[in-house]
């Protein structure tokens, strides 16, 4: 047990799992020699050799697609997109093929393999850096779609997501890779996909959220108890697709009033698919309306730092809401 | 209201669409009596609609226009609120008499700055009125009346915290004897459920409809009621429960009474062999749940060879008006149609345009929106003739009684298979006994056993090959 940051979080296990499995292998722009632009596979080449860390070109459809054909073959690779933003190429190899290919043949064949890539705002990263666009993903029901915030977190789903026979998407905050830290299990303490955590126990408003926004939610709810003696819930949802049925269920019929935060933009969402299905299923024990707070609803993230602040949620609008949510 | 140096007159408000007019209920505050702006100041019922009247401004109640009891127009003066007044009448009460015919449009006439308070207007009256599922929840499975909770929520809205904390205290409050109120018979319940109607008062199509005033005083009614002599006191015995009668059941034993005293019941069965129906039935029930979704159901027979029977016999889709009898041209037959609490009785309107199909559908409608709240104020009104189908729930016989002002009511009985004889032989039939009750003093028995018999005739033409649409 050490105290890790999310990226050294991140790299071990791509170590731990690369030395236990010689079927895994890392491909991506820039990801051997370089070490990646966020340097988060720093020193995976330099163990495992040119045959197993694969600099790619730019081309994220190849990546992919390269990924795809290598997982058909018994290797487990993993392929990172070097920004969430960039991965629309490879939207084709993802949907149509990795995430289709168990379905279409019936069973015969599967595609183990995982698509690492940095994702959220809050770096100054403007429109090509910063996107938050899981939803995307999220609709798509042939992908698993993981968004762990804390390293423990990260560490025990990679390893999960590795082990996966089929395709999982892995998204890293990168706001949260060498700020969000926490203790981190050696080697060990694999987290099953599809599980949400109860970051802290509540009783008066659940909020259900994921990534960098599980931090300012914790604040907002730190700050209405002290302010107001509210007791909030706060899950961190870990994995966007498929959701935690019993988790957001369970906590939306105890505490009846449920916010969701998420940083991707409200519409069609994450948010919107948590809200549906305590709409459906948990309708009998709302006690106000499911409330969202949600990125802005403008084509990407600013690049001017005062539009940028605007664009994002965070503690005191998190906490607007919950004041909202609570005296209803 | 209007507001004028006197005071503020309240005004009966537009209490819904199509609602024109409403009866007074009890009142809440009395002459004297000081009141906050929004206190509720009376409760008035509508054949739909039970509402309270909320102060439109904070005052004493100078003086009050509308009488328990009375039917009103919209627009109708309730009373007047002296905003400068003082609590017991330091002002003496007005003695102008009460302006009750003045048009609701005039009232409205100052502007919107006037205007009554609508009942559910603003957010906030809807976040105050309005629970939430899971209030709403919490207030079923412990039987609590939500009105009776102090809400602490947005706009005084009644939160879980609320409800529960509520429950929790009645809980804690030392054991008071549960109250073990029996259900009556599915027999009784059924039996009464045609007969229930919330409308009283005229309607508007009837008001429309009569001439101008005679200036001669009207013929005396054929029977005077004697005047209600005084009610001995009952006694209350040691854990007894004593329960405040809601305005929906006041106005349901008011109508029965009604009913019992005005129009001499004669109530006769008949026994109608259903062979064919049921055969008919049984044959169309694979493709009618088919086509149209649900069960079809004996019912719609019945309601076609009444609406038959009514064709054949005029004279008893009428009304007894004292002085004149009116043959209503329109066939609407009301149909009773049991809710949890209690029972109403929507109309099918022009039943004669409609094929046995055609009815089956339009009581399946009716039915589903009554138990959803969802009907309109002009489909319980207007029925020129009532079946009631007590036979659901396994009844007989029974003496029903009489929807004023219709002329008879019918009621159909459990269809039950009994030995008979046909041609000197003992046979089984599916049997039902048919109760009608009438007015004796439009209908004789002569004429009603003939109205009687023609259903009779009808449903035991009945075979499987009859047209259902």
């Amino acid at each position: 047990m050490a105290t890790k940051l999310l990226i050294d979080a991140i790299r071990d296990t791509m170590f731990e799992e690369m030395r236990a499995d010689e079927r895994v292998i890392v491909m991506g722009e820039d990801v051997g020699k370089r070490g990646g632009v966020f340097r988060v596979t720093a020193g995976l080449v330099d163990e495992f050799g040119e045959n197993r860390v694969i600099d790619t070109p730019l081309a994220e459809a190849s990546i992919v697609g390269v990924a795809i054909g290598a997982a058909f073959h018994g290797l487990r690779p993993i392929a990172e997109i070097q920004f969430f933003d960039f991965i629309h190429p490879a939207m084709d190899q993802i949907l149509n093929e990795a995430a289709k290919i168990r379905y279409r043949s019936a069973g015969d064949f599967n595609c183990p393999i995982v698509i690492r890539t940095p994702y959220g705002g809050g770096v100054h990263g403007a429109l090509y850096h910063s996107q938050s666009i899981e939803a995307i993903f999220t609709r798509e029901p042939g992908l698993k779609v993981v968004a762990p915030i804390m390293p423990s977190d990260a560490h025990g789903l990679l390893k999960t997501a590795i082990h996966d026979e089929d395709p999982v998407l892995f998204l890293e905050h990168k706001k949260g890779y060498r700020l969000v830290k926490d203790e981190v299990p050696d080697n060990d303490g694999a987290i099953p996909i599809g599980k949400a955590r109860v970051v802290q126990e509540g009783s008066d408003v659940t909020i259900i959220t994921y990534g960098m926004m599980l931090l300012e939610s914790l604040a907002a709810a730190k700050k209405a108890a002290e302010k107001d003696g509210t007791s909030v819930e706060v899950i961190d949802l870990r994995t966007l697709r498929p959701l935690d049925r019993d988790a957001i269920l369970g906590s939306a019929t105890k505490t009846g009033k449920v916010l969701i935060v998420h940083e991707a933009n409200k519409i069609g969402g994450v948010g919107a698919e948590v809200a549906a299905m305590i709409a459906e299923e948990a309708f009998a024990y709302l006690d106000g309306p499911i409330m969202r707070v949600a990125g802005a609803e403008v084509p990407a993230m600013p690049y001017s730092p005062p539009l940028e602040h605007a664009y994002l949620p965070n503690q005191e609008k998190i906490g607007a809401a919950l004041d909202r949510l609570a005296a209803y | 209201m209007s507001t004028t140096s006197r005071g503020t007159t309240v005004r009966l408000p537009q209490l819904g669409e199509s609602v024109t007019e409403g009866t007074i209920g009890a009142w809440l505050k009395q002459v004297g009596e000081r009141v906050d702006k929004y206190d509720p100041l009376v409760e008035i019922t509508t054949d739909k609609v039970n509402a309270e009247v909320p102060a439109p401004v904070s005052g004493v109640i100078l003086e009050i226009r509308a009488e328990e009891g009375n039917t009103l127009p919209v627009g109708a003066e309730l009373c007047v609120i002296d905003e400068g007044g003082t609590a017991a009448g330091t002002l003496a009460p007005a003695a102008q008499p009460p302006a009750a015919s003045e048009p609701a449009s005039r009232a409205n006439g100052h502007g919107a700055g006037t205007r009554p308070p609508r009942a559910g207007g603003g957010e906030a009256d809807v976040l105050r009125t309005r629970s939430s599922p899971a209030v709403r929840r919490i207030a079923e499975e412990h039987g609590v009346d939500i009105g009776r909770i102090q809400g602490s929520g947005l706009g005084g809205r009644v939160t879980k915290q609320d409800i529960l904390r509520y429950v929790d205290e009645q809980h804690a409050a030392p054991p008071t004897p549960p109250v073990e109120v029996a259900p009556p018979p599915a027999a009784v319940r059924a039996a009464g459920r045609a007969i229930e109607e919330i409308v009283t008062g005229p309607r508007p199509g009837e008001i429309v409809a009569r001439p101008a005033p005679q200036p001669a005083a009207p013929p005396p009614p054929v029977a005077q009621l004697p005047a209600a002599a005084a009610r001995p006191e009952v006694a209350i015995w040691e854990g007894d429960q004593v329960l405040p009668v809601g305005a929906v059941r006041r106005q349901i034993a008011e109508h029965m009474v009604r009913s019992e005293r005005t129009a001499p019941h004669v109530t006769l069965w008949m026994e109608v062999d259903m062979s064919g129906v049921v055969a008919s039935r049984a044959r169309a029930q694979e493709r009618f749940r088919q086509e149209e979704g649900f069960e079809l159901t004996y019912v719609p027979f019945v309601i076609k060879a009444t609406v038959h029977a009514l064709r054949e016999h005029p004279y008893v889709n009428a009304v007894w008006d004292e002085e004149r009898i009116i043959r209503r041209k329109a066939i609407n037959i009301g149909v009773a149609v049991a809710l949890d609490d209690g029972l109403i009785v929507p109309v099918i309107k022009h039943a004669d345009d409609k094929s046995i199909v055609g009815i089956a559908r339009a009581v399946r409608d009716l039915a589903l929106r009554a138990r959803a709240g969802r009907l309109a104020v002009d489909e319980v009104q207007g029925g020129t003739f009532t079946v009631n189908n007590p036979g659901t729930f396994g009844t007989v016989l029974s003496t029903p009684i009489i929807v004023q002002p219709q002329s008879a009511i019918l009621s159909t009985e459990a269809v039950v298979k009994r030995p008979v004889v046909v041609e000197d032989a003992i046979t089984i039939r599916p049997m039902m006994n048919l109760s009608l009750s009438i007015d004796h003093r439009i209908l004789d028995g002569l004429s009603a056993a003939r109205f009687l018999g023609t259903v009779k005739h009808w449903l035991e033409s009945v075979r499987p090959d009859t047209p259902l649409y």
